[in-house]
């Protein structure tokens, strides 16, 4: 049974989720971008802050809307607090003799409860999960994080332009990987519960359960965030795409879309299931030690395909092609799912305004626009 | 412990110098537990230079009974740069082994073909030494190695012992030469036509530049090898050799978990295709 969070509770939620040894983080209003950062009290919310999303574009306004979620995305999904943009691996020591001591190094924070995570960045956060802890190999990294992290899940009222998680049947409601999931109506939230911490955290907060009449209004919400979408992948997203993309790279459309490209990374930096990364060697001062870490990687480097002086990606068009077909492609193949789902945040971030959904509709001869939806934005 | 998500420490006890910029570094293990530490041939370790970084260097020796693993590097970057210098004594840190190895099973009671080019050599050095431990096991050795001039061939010494074996072909290929070399000048692709293949009985395993890989394939195919007995090594940019950091994608598969050997039916679609 669903409860109501009032708007008068959310304190009690941070509060209680601090007492229980998190940090709270939430989405605030930063250098004109939601981003989510230290949370303590829900004043800090972007209250009646609505994004404008397009290919190359992000605005937040001020809106009429006296509510907290009421915007779609900002750059950030539970990514960087995962699988950390720069984290230590391991650290060696060198004693008096030459020889070496390995050890370990796992992080060292406290725990994070986020506040404000999407249906499409909890998709996200299971592919991540099978990338990084369910194949042959465990990242012990992310694998902390992940067994330290509370997610508080907020389901969408409200689509961006770039939105397309419908097609990718990855929204706009969480169906999974949340503790606690709220769907902002009139005056507060209604609330799922979707973990045994979620259960426990409810409980101590001592929320009424929620009347018919909320929960009809929290359905309609999603209804109305998955009919505001305009954009989809062509094929759904479906396996299908793959064939298509591996059968076609020789196709023009790689050479027009590598004009346009920079290669300048920021689609796989915001992409919230893009894992590359390369591995770096920070030497202590004194010469006695070192720390071995990773930093994020992109496919759209040179330094990414490079070896013993060659680079086998040295050109725009192969590594935009890398990209594409690893995300829509072969990533069925890896991970038995599309590495896509549906966020928007490498078309919005792409400063030449690059949309994927469009590069795969001119391959796959499919349109990227919704069928009912193409009047209207015609 | 095991040595894959954090290296183990070794020492140098062997050091030879192969060319101008090869050499090759003998590891042993200093701490006792490592002795369960077994490797298949063509599986490769990650070879960590303190304060510098790692790098992916195939294994030579063939891990049974000894425990002694010898690694032969190309002098290229910032890491083999560093590890060119070490001597007998230093130290070495070592992740592994990963990947997948060449398909030994599968060879049994079969001819076995071995072709690579420069230093495609080295990963091939423990499959012979397999098979020779196991010589009843295989049929025909065969062991064709092309370099770009007769004065970089390596393991010279090595080729002339194989050579002089029961049963054992060795045929080297240089594609320009000085007086006196004992090989063929030509490509390697020209010696397969010298070797007599019973192709119907026979199991080829590949490593070496990619446009030499793909020049032996073509005429293997031409002499009816089926596509199905070939297998290659692959070779990608590769920093955590457990499938995690993305670089040695080729396709789908990471080359460092599902490679660096493939079946040549495997990777065909992408072999011919630039960028992957």
């Amino acid at each position: 049974m669903p409860y109501f969070l009032a708007y008068e509770q959310f304190n009690d939620l941070i509060h209680a989720l601090n007492a229980l040894g998190y940090r709270c983080l939430g989405p605030q209003v930063q250098d004109g971008a939601i981003v989510f950062d230290e949370l303590t009290d829900a004043q800090q919310l972007p209250w009646g802050m609505r994004d404008t999303q397009k290919p190359g574009h992000y605005r937040l306004q001020k809106s009429e809307l006296n509510e907290a979620f009421a915007w779609a995305n900002g750059p950030q999904a539970i990514k960087p607090l995962l699988f950390k943009p720069k984290e230590s691996l391991w650290r060696v020591e060198r004693d008096a003799t030459g020889a070496f001591t390995f050890k370990e190094t796992l992080p060292e924070n406290k725990p994070i409860a986020l506040i404000g995570a999407r249906a499409c960045d909890l998709a996200a956060m299971a592919i991540q999960d099978k990338t990084l802890l369910q194949g042959k190999y465990i990242d012990q990294q992310y694998r902390w994080h992940r067994e330290h992290l509370v997610v508080i899940a907020v389901n969408c009222s409200y689509s961006g332009g770039n939105c397309f998680c419908v097609s990718t049947k990855t929204g706009p409601k969480a169906t999974s990987g949340y503790d606690l999931a709220l769907t902002e109506i009139q005056n507060g939230f209604v609330v799922e519960v979707g973990s045994d911490k979620g259960r426990d955290l409810i409980d101590s907060l001592h929320c009424n359960e929620a009347e018919a009449a909320k929960i009809a209004a929290a359905a309609q919400r999603s209804i109305d965030a998955a009919n505001m979408q305009t954009k989809r992948m062509p094929k759904d997203n479906s396996r299908a795409l793959r064939d298509i993309l591996m059968n076609n790279l020789d196709h023009p459309r790689w050479q027009e879309v590598a004009e346009r490209c920079l290669s300048c990374g920021n689609c796989t930096a915001v992409c919230p299931t893009c894992f590359c990364h390369h591995q770096t060697e920070h030497p202590t001062v004194d010469g006695d030690g070192s720390v071995h870490a990773r930093e994020w990687d992109s496919c759209f480097t040179e330094g990414h395909s490079a070896i013993h002086g060659q680079v086998v990606r040295d050109t725009t068009e192969k590594r935009y092609k890398q990209w594409l077909t690893h995300k829509l492609g072969t990533w069925w193949d890896q991970f038995d799912s599309s590495g896509c789902v549906g966020c928007g945040r490498c078309v919005t971030w792409c400063p030449v305004g690059i949309d994927l959904t469009e590069e795969m509709a001119a391959i796959a001869g499919e349109s990227n626009v919704v069928a009912d939806k193409k009047e209207k934005s015609a | 412990m095991s040595a894959i998500d954090t290296p183990v420490n070794t020492k140098i006890v062997a050091r030879s110098e192969e060319s101008g910029d090869i050499f090759t570094l003998t590891l042993q293990f200093t701490d006792t537990q490592e002795k369960n530490y077994a490797f298949q041939p063509g599986q490769f370790n990650m070879l960590y230079l303190f304060g510098v970084g790692e790098v992916p260097i195939s294994i030579l020796s063939h891990g049974e009974g000894d425990s002694l693993y010898a690694h032969t590097i190309r002098r290229v970057g910032r890491v083999t740069q560093g590890m060119s210098l070490l001597q007998v004594g230093d130290h070495l840190g070592l992740r592994g082994p990963f990947g997948r190895g060449w398909p030994l099973a599968k060879a049994e009671g079969k001819d076995v073909l071995i072709i690579t080019g420069g230093l495609g050599c080295a990963p091939s050095v423990s499959i012979i030494h397999h098979i020779l431990k196991h010589r009843a096991a295989f049929g025909r050795l065969i062991i064709l190695q092309g370099v770009k001039h007769s004065d970089d061939l390596i393991f010279k010494k090595q080729y002339e012992q194989w050579a002089a074996l029961p049963n054992v072909q060795v045929a080297l290929a240089a594609d320009s030469s000085k007086p006196n070399w004992p090989g063929h000048t030509g490509l390697i692709t020209e010696l397969l036509d010298q070797v007599n293949l019973d192709v119907n009985n026979t199991l080829c395993m590949m490593c070496g530049p990619e446009g030499m890989m793909r020049a032996a394939v073509k005429r293997l195919t031409q002499l009816h090898l089926p596509e199905e007995a070939i297998y290659l090594s692959l070779e990608r940019n590769m920093e955590c050799a457990i499938g995690h950091c993305g670089h040695c994608q080729f396709g789908g598969d990471f080359i460092c978990k599902e490679g660096p050997v493939f079946s040549y039916p495997q990777v065909k679609a992408l072999l011919n295709k630039k960028g992957f």
